[in-house]
């Protein structure tokens, strides 16, 4: 029998995930609407001032990503456990935590990358300049891989769980509130004339914290999961 | 005795414990119950009218120790689930979730006796301070902590799904405490120092710590009561809850 090496189990998991996703793409495309939904209802709520509005912009964009990274969260391992291939991952002699990477980073992949694509459109919908668009996504693309890293330990602690969506969300939403804290600050301090950079070295720390110890995590809890 | 023949985990079995821990909760709750008494009589009547607060201060003999336990109890707790995690025992997990909602209710104290403490103080229910924000959100860690313990069935799966969650919190709670730290500072807001700490009279000091011992020993009883049911509930089908019921 072939073994593979860990390199092309990543990218065999990635491609498998991708066009799965491709396949279906109401699934990519769903959490993508959501996000521009609930971004635009906030300038219905609070009125159409423009200042306040530009204050308020990367605060409720960085919710509303949260939320919408949520959404595709409980189907990061829900399929794969209801057809039993997550079994069959598992009693591979791939690493669990290499496979549970490589779903991490599909996620990634396919709701966090569009939504860093899709923020700048709403940014400046808020009234926000070139340059804080630019820290706006910087902090997306720094964050939203720290969210999938994260959500995956909440996806598979409600594998199979009764209410899991909402479930998930009150496990892992208190848990997102430092990359909140500093995505949304980021733009906020630098608009205020203090410089990003601490704010974009403590969201790279966090990922770089998250890709060491979420994988270890998440591993088990789905072997929990899997008993 | 030798050491050796020290029985480490003989109180890891639950039948052993539940008998332990019968033995144990009725002095643990006799203490709280003077403990609290003697507290709140110094709380009370000895301790002097404060200065620039007046009588309202008085709230602080509770805030305090609830404030402290709630930390406390999350340790202790994701402490619990680590070794239920790392030995595989039973008990640990019907520990951790014996003190969960212990832990969930001090924090709500907490909160609470903030919210009646500040709106005389401050003049205002709630200000986003960054203790105030962090206890909130270590209410959220216990929710989901007691959602998850009661949205699984198989007990034995949902000790063990929460200890990953504690040990996860407890990873995450200095973090958040510190962001939260920050985003306060970055955000000079209505500010009201809580970091300050006021020279205390005595009888005031040694009312509190009375009151936090008498938090103390109440939590252990309370947990050690709900760690007997819980064993009884998840041994129901055993021999040995036959006999100890009847």
């Amino acid at each position: 029998m072939k073994t593979l090496g860990l390199g092309s189990v990543l990218l065999a998991v990635l491609r498998r995930e991708v066009s799965l996703a491709l396949r279906q793409k109401g699934e990519v495309l769903t959490p993508l609407v959501f996000f521009v939904v609930i971004a635009s209802l906030f300038p219905l709520g609070v009125g159409p001032e423009s200042a306040l509005l530009q204050r308020m912009a990367p605060g409720v964009l960085w919710v509303s990503a949260l939320l919408a990274a949520m959404l595709s969260l409980q189907r990061l391992f829900a399929t794969d456990y209801a057809d039993g291939s997550l079994e069959q991952m598992a009693l591979s002699s791939t690493p669990l935590g290499l496979l549970v990477v490589a779903k991490a980073i599909s996620h990634f992949l396919l709701s966090g990358l569009p939504l860093v694509l899709m923020a700048p459109v709403l940014g400046l919908q808020f009234g926000l300049d070139g340059r804080a668009l630019g820290l706006l996504m910087l902090t997306l693309l720094l964050g939203t891989p720290t969210l999938s890293l994260i959500g995956s330990i909440g996806a598979a602690l409600t594998l199979g769980v009764r209410g899991a969506g909402v479930l998930l969300s009150l496990l892992i939403l208190p848990l997102y509130i430092p990359v909140l804290i500093f995505g949304a600050g980021a733009v906020e301090s630098d608009a205020a004339g203090m410089g990003a950079g601490g704010h974009l070295s403590l969201l790279a720390a966090m990922l770089v914290l998250s890709i060491f110890f979420a994988p270890i995590a998440t591993t088990t809890a789905l072997r929990i999961s899997l008993e | 005795m030798k050491t050796s023949d020290i029985h480490w985990f003989k109180f890891s079995s639950p039948p052993n414990f539940y008998w332990l821990a019968g033995r144990m909760w009725p002095w643990f709750a006799t203490l709280a119950a003077t403990l609290t008494l003697i507290g709140l009589w110094i709380a009370f009547f000895v301790a002097p009218i404060d200065a620039q607060q007046g009588q309202g201060y008085r709230i602080i003999f509770v805030h305090v120790p609830a404030s402290q336990m709630a930390m406390f109890i999350y340790l202790v707790m994701a402490a619990w689930a680590g070794f239920g995690l790392a030995f595989n025992t039973r008990l640990s997990g019907m520990m951790a979730s014996a003190l969960a909602p212990t832990g969930a209710l001090f924090a709500f104290l907490s909160l609470l006796t903030g919210a009646l403490w500040g709106k005389p103080m401050w003049g205002t229910w709630w200000v986003w301070d960054a203790r105030l924000t962090s206890t909130l959100i270590l209410l959220f860690l216990y929710l989901g902590f007691l959602a998850l313990q009661s949205s699984i069935d198989d007990a034995r799966r949902a000790d063990k799904a929460c200890a990953v969650l504690a040990l996860v919190g407890v990873v995450n709670v200095p973090i958040i405490y510190f962001s939260v730290n920050w985003w306060n500072t970055l955000h000079q807001g209505a500010s009201v120092s809580l970091s300050k700490s006021p020279s205390m009279a005595a009888p005031m000091l040694w009312g509190m710590l009375i009151m936090v011992v008498a938090f103390w020993m109440y939590t252990i009883a309370v947990t050690l009561a709900r760690v007997r049911t819980i064993i009884l509930d998840r041994e129901r089908h055993t021999e040995w809850v036959k006999n100890a019921v009847e």
